[in-house]
């Protein structure tokens, strides 16, 4: 049988609805586990966190607007910068990809820890359809979490900004930025989520795999276009909306790559999580109930 | 389809130690008892038949299925393992119901497997409270209910008694003979042969990752006393003794040991080698300073698993 035929008689023949169903009863059951969870304070905490100080600083606007005089128009551009800062540098590079690292690493290592693994390993599932629903649960938790922290921050941020804010969302292009982080951090998720939950199957320390993923993404800005495009960060950093500026040391080091097209990022990324998800489903073939050796 | 679980030539490693080795077994339908004592590779074999685990070496089928293909022969496999952990915050019914949604079933028709399987083992009153409340043996029924859920034709219980009080432990193993009798492949493992030969059509003994006999309960106990010891003797003129010995029915083998000190001596029939050995000593063909068993032979493990423990 040749390629197409074998490709076409599995696209036929396979009980596709069987793996739906199976796969979502995967993904209802981590999500059961995952989205309200003690163990996962520090996640809320990475998420809400800006969300907190920029709401005293709307409302700290609101009161300074209530006096004659002030510049409004100044302060909308300011804060408009602030909140780039706060999306590409905190939740890019710290709230994100930490929470990712929280929520992806635990979905097959805490099974391990739990001692709970054999629970998916002894049902007639496709070890690939529960990879897949852990991944789909987690990206629903790390996406839902992130999104409505960035949704707050932003919604905040422009509140208090009062007549003026509401008329760059509403009138200008407020709207279209908002867009543009939501999406960008769901690919964030995307992407460090496929990543993390590969690395946590091929090692048994989360924080091992987090330092050597930090790392690459930190130094990735100084190598060549080729080697940059292995990194979440190079898709990431052409959809946000607002340009920030890198500064200090690294800014010196910092290889400046050629525009990406937006489409191009979008489909880059998810290309490079696609197949990172794929390594990760031909692992679990081959995953063994070894609590004792963990 | 086979109706067998077949073993072949199956060997598990963990790093350097043990699991089992060189395992081959064809294991027919009906109640089929692995015993051995604590570590002999009782559970390494049952998850391997699972597929939990991967073989080093060999090859394992049940019921014509490979473990590597899950998705077909859990259809047709129940486990219950002895891992005594469960999903964070679960009750008795979630535990079983969620599992069963992972097969594709509808909520109909889990919900009504899992009340099923709950009364099998008298666990409906106590089905929704959290697990973690549950006492072990309740939580040893609820691992069995989950395994028996789906109607299998093959249920693996990996020591299914343990921890259960002496009127539950009555209950199982009546529950394990309406099982087999209802035509299932049922696999137990236990380190206390006395609480499973009564009811098992074939017994597996396992000592150190070996399978050392196996058959019919009868069968192996003959096995088991045909099996030759063998004695190590210590003594000043090891090659008269050997050819003193040699002539006896019961010997199957005499032989110097290595360091020239003493006789190696293989029997059928330790109670007249000892008896001999009296009468030699008496003779004064010899001067003898010690008598020892030279292995850890099937007998001596047999002897462990009828005496509940006690070696």
């Amino acid at each position: 049988m040749s390629a197409v035929q074998r490709i076409r008689s599995f696209v036929l023949d396979s009980p596709w609805r069987l793996w739906t169903r199976q796969m979502l009863a995967v993904v209802r059951m981590e999500l059961k586990k995952s989205v309200i969870t003690r163990r996962g304070l520090w996640i809320y905490l990475l998420a809400f966190a800006p969300v907190a100080i920029i709401g005293l600083h709307a409302l700290d606007m609101k009161l300074r607007l209530a006096h004659p005089g002030s510049r409004v128009h100044e302060s909308l551009s300011e804060d408009t910068q602030v909140l780039a800062g706060i999306f590409q540098f905190y939740y890019l590079r710290m709230g994100i990809f930490f929470g990712c690292m929280g929520i992806f690493t635990w979905l097959l290592r805490g099974e391990y820890v739990e001692k709970t693994l054999h629970y998916y390993l002894l049902a007639p599932i496709r070890r690939e359809l529960m990879v897949l629903g852990k991944f789909v649960a987690g990206l629903l938790t790390s996406t839902l979490l992130f999104a409505t922290g960035v949704l707050l921050s932003f919604a905040l941020m422009y509140w208090g900004l009062g007549g003026e804010g509401e008329q760059f969302v509403f009138a200008g292009p407020g709207l279209g930025h908002l867009g543009a982080y939501l999406l960008v951090t769901a690919l964030a998720c995307v992407g460090y989520g496929a990543l993390f939950m590969m690395l946590s199957m091929l090692l048994k320390n989360p924080i091992v795999p987090g330092i050597i993923l930090l790392g690459w993404e930190g130094i990735s800005p100084v190598f060549p276009q080729a080697m940059q495009k292995l990194s979440v960060t190079f898709y990431l950093k052409h959809l946000t909306p607002v340009a920030v500026r890198a500064e200090g040391l690294m800014a010196l080091f910092t290889v400046v790559t050629d525009p990406v097209p937006k489409w191009l990022a979008v489909f880059g990324l998810l290309a490079l999580s696609s197949f990172v998800v794929f390594l990760a489903c031909l692992k679990a073939r081959t995953l063994q109930v070894s609590y004792h050796t963990e | 389809m086979s109706d067998r679980i077949q073993f072949e030539n199956v060997s598990k490693f963990y790093g350097e130690v043990l699991g089992v080795n060189n395992v081959t077994l064809s294991l027919p339908p009906g109640i089929t008892s692995l015993v051995g004592p604590n570590g002999s590779g009782k559970s390494t074999l049952m998850n391997l038949m699972a597929g939990l685990i991967q073989p080093t070496r060999g090859q394992v089928e049940v019921m014509g299925f490979s473990p590597r293909r899950p998705e077909a022969m859990f259809r047709v496999i129940g486990y219950c393992t002895q891992y005594d952990s469960f999903p964070h915050s679960v009750s008795g019914f979630e535990f079983i119901y969620g599992w069963l949604r992972l097969h594709g079933l509808d909520r109909h028709q889990c919900a009504a497997l899992t009340n099923e399987a709950l009364q099998r083992v008298r666990l409906t009153e106590a089905a929704h409270r959290p697990v973690a409340g549950y006492s072990k043996g309740m939580r040893q029924r609820i691992r069995l209910a989950q395994a028996i859920s789906h109607h299998p034709t093959v249920l693996i219980l990996d020591e299914p008694l343990n921890g259960l009080d002496p009127m539950a432990r009555a209950e199982s193993i009546a529950l394990f003979q309406d099982l087999g009798h209802e035509g299932m492949h049922v696999i137990i493992s236990s380190h206390i042969l006395e609480e499973v030969d009564r009811i098992s059509d074939q017994v597996v003994l396992m000592s150190h990752g070996y399978v050392v006999a196996e058959g019919d309960i009868r069968e192996v106990r003959n096995e088991v006393k045909d099996h030759p010891i063998q004695v190590l003797i210590r003594c000043s003129n090891p090659g008269s003794l050997a050819a003193r010995v040699f002539g006896q029915d019961h010997v199957v083998e005499a032989r110097l040991h290595e360091d020239g000190g003493g006789v190696l001596v293989r029997t059928r029939d330790a109670d007249s080698f000892y008896l001999l050995l009296n009468q030699i000593a008496r003779e004064g063909l010899v001067d003898i300073d010690a008598v020892a068993p030279a292995d850890d032979d099937v007998n001596s493990i047999y002897q462990y698993l009828i005496g509940g423990g006690a070696s």
